[in-house]
């Protein structure tokens, strides 16, 4: 191993940051002459954030779980892209403030005369929801802190025993995860139709953040290695699970799709149809039938093959891909309650990829200032760097 | 104990003799994945072609040491997989859409979201059963019903804790002395010659027609399949699940505590009919008050099969199969007068519908038991019997 530690560029900061700034006003306008509508920009990029830092934070927390180590190379860019977990609870503020333009079951009055909402309404309350999402981000945080510090301490000396640490808080982290990761996706997400429920949800949630959060690592990855980041001995084979785990967490994405759809179109059920039928109204046809290809369709069968596992070329596309593709989820998810008929996309929706990509640069390049981009003295990382299909 | 007892068959039945016929490969064992490597890169550089690694486990970088070639296996899966989705889709479309077609939750015969889980099911199915059929063809290398490494130490070894590799005597560069030398000088713990099994193949050529062969398939299906009936469904046998019958709900002819009037069967709400029951306007009146309308049904080769269908079956026993009145009741019932009537043939459609559905002096109503599309396909099919009976010679004719 012959890492050495280069800086990344400024000019990371630098268009990530006017990028940012761009996005943010826009945002601000938005709010100004379209309140309702940027609040749900708003809680599109929150949880698409979300999906990459915590969903990054998952795969730290898997790596250790199930002792990988062709990951081992890659884990200190995926602990980085995790870094956007603590920026989560300041990002939470403003959302505080749209829960009345954002979630019906927020407005006293329609509560009063709705007695669906009223036997919901002991978990569905602010208070009780704001601690939820403050025990969620503080739980993650907590994790992250917990678990890259060990991982950077052994950058020094290299002791098995920070493994071990992280071995065990991880075995603690993926049962929180899951259980948090589920609350977080059905209070900010399906609570926007309150009448609607879906047990699987937090399952299908839980399934874009991992592909969001292995595609924008593999992405990072490539990236780096291109620029002559990583070490030179990290071969092509060694993305070959990184795309793997892309396409099978795809697949999963569209078991799990699937296996909401097909419940609720079996039972045909008034109270759960039409959720979907929203989704099924006018031009939102198109951005399901959209979903269904550009998610999962063709990724499938771009994926399939052996060779498009190792082949970065390819690879450094297909992750973007899947970004865009989940943010294409999300916004399927969260947008039909506000464009009833139609889909629409404004200049407001031009906050989401300058906010989305800005954010992630700028803290990519300050958090990676202060750390070696490889976990040099990890006891896995020689075995990760001779990996070989 | 169970293990005393599997090593005493084996001895019995696996232990062969040292074998007699041509040498087939050499064979040699490693201690770690390592070595294996090491030696697999070895024999590849050297040049040989015919040559295999077995570990116990996939060993990582395997592929690069051997210089194996991409493989097409993928598209032997792929299309497998494929032709599975596509079997499946076919299937489930000819099975409810055409020859069963049933409503099921107020669905369309076929549709697609329904069909996925199966044509999904298939495609895995599908793939994995050819990869794995491919893979004993290729290991067997069919037609042959056996790999000469089958019932071998090394085979024994290799298949639980050791690494082997071998090369066959086939292969061009193949020199007895130089291989062994090879071996041994590559740290293997143990180098040995496999020979070709002699079987006894009787009169047949083809070893897969070999009767022993062929009986030790059978019984082994026989008792695969006896096993795996008696485990399912024997000992394991659970009953079907009868929740559905002893649910809470309303049965017929039974006191109900939710309705006022205390009955738990309901009458249609005013002014509506119940599906099926529509109410027959002339019931109990004399024939010359029906009303004339039209036979409601076209005159196409499906409803007169109907017609003839539902004739032959409420019609002919008093009536006869060609309406002639030759009663198959043997006077058990009052003969009914033929079909081919000058009366019954001037009638009208609607008077004869009036006839089943009303029934008239002896002959009873038939409302009940065949449908109203049914009867007047009846009286079509009856139209063609009174046609053929009286054909005219110009029906004859032929073009
Ligand atoms: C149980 C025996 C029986 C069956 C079955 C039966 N019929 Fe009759 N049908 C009779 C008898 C007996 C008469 C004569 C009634 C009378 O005395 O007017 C009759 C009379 C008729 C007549 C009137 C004939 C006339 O000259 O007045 C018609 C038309 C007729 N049947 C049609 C049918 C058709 C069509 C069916 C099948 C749906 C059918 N019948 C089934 C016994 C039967």
């Amino acid at each position: 191993m012959d890492y050495i530690k280069k800086q990344l560029p400024d000019s990371l900061t630098k268009t990530g940051g006017i990028m940012l700034a761009v996005g943010v006003l826009i945002l601000i306008m938005a709010f100004i002459f379209t309140p309702e509508r940027a609040f749900f920009d708003y809680l599109w990029i929150y949880l698409f954030m979300v999906s990459i830092g915590v969903g990054s934070l998952a795969l730290v927390a898997l790596e250790y779980l199930v002792g990988a180590t062709w990951s081992t190379p890659f884990r200190r860019i995926t602990e980085i892209l995790a870094s956007l977990t603590p920026v989560l609870i300041i990002l939470a503020i403003p959302l505080f403030f749209g829960l009345h333009d954002l979630f019906h079951w927020t407005h006293a009055e329609a509560v009063e005369h709705d007695a669906v909402l009223q036997s919901k309404s002991p978990y569905l309350n602010v208070p009780f929801f704001m601690a939820r999402t403050a025990f969620c981000l503080l739980l993650w945080v907590l994790f992250y802190y917990m678990l890259t510090r060990n991982s950077e301490k052994q950058d020094i000396d290299g002791d098995p025993k920070y493994t071990k640490r992280n071995v065990t808080l991880s075995t603690i982290f993926a049962a929180l995860f899951v259980i948090t990761i589920t609350i977080a996706a059905i209070d900010w997400a399906m609570s926007l139709e309150p009448h609607w429920f879906s047990t699987i949800f937090g399952v299908y949630y839980f399934a874009g953040t991992v592909i969001a959060a292995l595609a924008a690592s593999t992405f990072a990855s490539i990236k780096l290695k291109e620029g002559g980041y990583l070490d030179k001995s990290l071969g092509e084979d060694s993305f070959y699970s990184l795309g793997t785990l892309m396409f099978g967490f795809n697949v999963f994405w569209a078991y799990i799709a699937f296996s909401q759809f097909i419940l609720i179109w079996y039972a045909d059920l008034p109270e759960e149809t039409f959720w979907l039928i929203h989704r099924w109204e006018g031009s939102w046809k198109f951005v399901s039938l959209a979903l269904l290809f550009f998610h999962f369709v063709l990724p499938f069968l771009i994926l399939v093959g052996r060779n498009a596992k190792t082949n970065l070329g390819l690879l450094k596309w297909m992750a973007p891909w899947m970004l865009v593709a989940h943010a294409l989820d999300l916004y399927w998810l969260i947008f039909p309650t506000l464009f009833r008929g139609n889909a629409s996309f404004g200049w407001q929706e031009l906050s989401f990829p300058l906010i989305v990509i800005g954010l992630t640069m700028v803290v990519f390049k300050l958090s990676a200032n202060k750390k070696n981009l490889m976990a040099i003295k990890d006891p896995k990382m020689q075995m990760g760097l001779d990996f070989h299909l | 104990m169970i293990g005393k007892i599997l090593k005493k068959l084996d001895d019995k039945f696996l232990k062969s003799e040292p074998r007699t016929g041509e040498l087939f490969a050499v064979a040699a064992l490693f201690d770690t994945p390592d070595q294996i490597i090491h030696a697999a890169e070895k024999v590849s550089d050297s040049g040989y072609k015919k040559f295999d690694v077995l570990t116990p486990y996939p060993v990582h970088g395997m592929d690069g040491a051997m210089n194996l070639k991409p493989t097409g296996i993928g598209w032997v899966g792929l299309i497998a997989g494929m032709s599975g989705t596509f079997l499946a889709f076919l299937m489930i479309w000819w099975m409810v859409g055409i020859n069963y077609p049933n409503i099921f939750g107020g669905k369309p015969y076929f549709n697609l979201p329904a069909s996925i889980p199966i044509m999904f099911e298939l495609t895995v199915l599908l793939s994995a059963l050819t990869l794995v059929g491919s893979l004993i063809a290729l290991f067997m290398k069919l037609p042959a019903n056996a790999n000469p490494l089958m019932d071998t130490d090394f085979i024994k070894r290799v298949t639980s804790d050791k690494f082997g590799i071998y090369i066959e005597a086939k292969d061009p560069k193949f020199k007895l002395e130089e291989v062994r030398a090879m071996f041994e000088s590559l740290g293997s713990t143990s180098v040995s010659n496999i020979h070709d099994a002699e079987y006894d193949l009787g009169d047949t050529k083809n070893p897969l027609l070999n009767g022993k062969f062929i009986g030790a398939m059978l019984g082994t299906s026989v008792a695969v399949v006896g096993i795996t009936y008696f485990v399912l469904n024997v000992l394991l046998f659970l009953p079907p699940f009868n929740w559905m019958h002893y649910q809470p709900k309303v049965l017929p002819q039974t006191e109900s505590k939710f309705f006022k009037d205390g009955f738990s069967m309901r009458k249609p709400v005013e002014g509506t009919v119940a599906r099926g029951f529509m109410p027959y306007e002339f019931k109990g009146m004399p024939d010359s008050m029906v009303v004339i309308t039209p036979n409601p049904l076209p005159v196409t080769q499906k409803v007169l099969d109907l017609g003839k269908k539902r004739f032959d079956t409420y019609c002919s026993p008093c009536h006869g199969f060609y309406g002639k009145g030759d009663s198959r009741l043997r006077g058990q019932f009052p003969v009914p007068p033929t079909l081919h009537s000058q009366k019954v043939t001037n009638w009208k459609d609607a008077n004869i519908y009036h006839v089943i559905t009303n029934g008239q002096n002896t002959m009873p109503s038939y409302a009940s038991s065949i449908s109203r599309d049914d009867r007047w396909a009846i009286i079509h099919y009856l139209r063609v019997l009174q046609r053929s009976a009286n054909a005219p010679d110009s029906d004859l004719e032929t073009k």
